[in-house]
């Protein structure tokens, strides 16, 4: 029994039928963990593309570096750290909210690149255009230069927001009850993991194919000459 | 018992980060052949490679690598009991499995990406010089096309060896697993959590450097004048 959802391990097939409500409540979890993840990564990107902009080395080279770091780690090593020595200095936070602020901290250095490729790619002509027009310097970025980024930028968000569902199984080691570890539990009780591993395959094939249709569709919708933000 | 200072860690952690340097090796090289035979498999003719190597290529990029890592070593071996085989893997051979098996699946599309970029007229100068289909594949496409896959191959064997730090969770003696095993018995988990997270950005430089000099060593097959 798990969430006080009985299962019925008469055969495979019962047991299929039966754990899959106790799975569902792992699968929310999972995307709650995801949404929560991805809002982090997305704040904190931004945070982190700013300052790799910042036109003093001062701060620019520091804040490289450390998105280097976060890039080139682990998620596991940087979630143990996060669960077992914040403690030490006197944070204690929850298992749920310890696993979202890992994903979005390793997130965030990847949409920081994202932010930064986005504002790269619009040509350079646009930037010489608002000069020649007498924009001032934050009237040619919001609007010239970021309704034309946001375009490239949303379709590759889209495709982190995927990854970040893969990654939530990792949490578990701290204790979260997410898809994969309400699978694990339900096979150490039932002794048949067969059943509950394969049925979390084929949920997470679902949901990332559908994810990456919904992407695609995204892409497609949004206008390639930008979108303006009045 | 905590008598220990950090650097009496250090040849523990040692232990751990050699492990982890020869799963990231081994799933590198297995993952770059699986890159290739189901990224050329996608590209091909024949609609039976085709259909299997999409179907590889969706069902480990489209789920979970601790999930496919799980599944390996827990739900594998009740399947050969179902029909009769013994498929209980060693965690070693279920780790390399399914690392490489996952980054196999994104090198994939990177290949298949880079060969499709190969110019048009290069296959059809290729067909004009009556060049056979796997004369075109070897001699004109894929030393055309394996440079551009360099800047991705880099990003996915980072990728690979960030990820050997799951192989931990099916009792392997990695270096994430040395650095569990060392914080249970000290409980001083600042100084080994900032070892093990600096030794794993360490390991990740290096690895950067070797892609580097790779990604030169093969860029001496870019065509003239480009």
């Amino acid at each position: 029994m798990l969430f006080g959802i009985e299962w019925d391990a008469t055969n495979s097939w019962t047991l299929a039928v039966s754990i899959f409500p106790i799975l569902l409540h792992g699968l929310w979890v999972t995307l709650q963990a995801t949404v929560l993840g991805f809002f982090i990564a997305v704040v904190l990107g931004l945070v982190l593309a700013v300052l790799k902009a910042a036109p003093t080395r001062l701060v620019s080279w520091p804040t490289r570096l450390i998105s280097e770091f976060l890039r080139d780690t682990p998620l596991l090593i940087q979630l143990f750290f996060l669960y077992y020595v914040l403690p030490e200095f006197g944070i204690v936070l929850p298992a749920f909210l310890t696993g979202a602020i890992a994903l979005g901290v390793q997130y965030s250095a990847y949409l920081s690149e994202v932010y930064r490729a986005g504002i790269e790619a619009v040509p350079i002509g646009q930037h010489e255009a608002a000069r020649a027009l007498n924009f001032a310097p934050t009237r040619t970025f919001t609007h010239i230069i970021l309704p034309q980024a946001i375009p490239r930028i949303v379709p590759a968000m889209g495709n982190y927001l995927v990854s970040i569902s893969k990654d939530v199984p990792v949490l578990s080691v701290v204790t979260v009850l997410e898809l994969l570890n309400v699978a694990t539990i339900i096979g150490d009780r039932t002794f048949n993991y067969l059943v509950p591993l394969s049925m979390v395959g084929g949920l997470y094939l679902i949901m990332t194919l559908l994810a990456a249709q919904g992407v695609k569709r995204l892409d497609m919708a949004l206008p390639k000459t930008g979108i303006p933000l009045k | 018992m905590n008598e220990m200072t950090w650097t009496d860690y250090l040849p523990v952690l040692w232990e751990g980060a050699w492990v982890t340097i020869q799963l990231t090796f081994w799933s590198t090289i297995f993952g770059a052949l699986l890159s290739f035979a189901a990224g050329l498999g996608k590209l091909s003719s024949n609609r039976a490679l085709r259909w299997l190597s999409v179907a590889y290529i969706e069902v480990f990029r489209g789920t979970s690598l601790l999930v496919q890592l799980f599944w390996l070593y827990f739900a594998l071996p009740l399947v050969g009991e179902a029909i009769g085989v013994n498929l209980r893997l060693p965690p070693v051979v279920a780790g390399i499995l399914a690392l490489s098996l996952n980054i196999g699946a994104y090198g994939a599309e990177v290949v298949r990406g880079a060969v499709q970029a190969v110019a048009r007229s290069q296959y059809e100068a290729a067909k004009a010089l009556n060049c056979t289909r796997r004369q075109t594949l070897f001699r004109i496409a894929l030393p055309q096309a394996i440079p551009e896959m360099m800047p991705p191959f880099d990003n996915l064997a980072i990728q690979n060896l960030k990820d050997t730090a799951l192989v931990s969770l099916i009792s392997l003696a990695d270096l994430a697993m040395r650095a569990e095993q060392l914080r249970n018995y000290t409980q001083d988990s600042p100084t080994i959590y900032t070892l093990v997270i600096l030794m794993y950005f360490g390991m990740a430089l290096v690895l950067t450097a070797l892609m580097r000099l790779l990604a030169r060593g093969v860029g001496r097959w870019r065509p003239a004048g480009r």
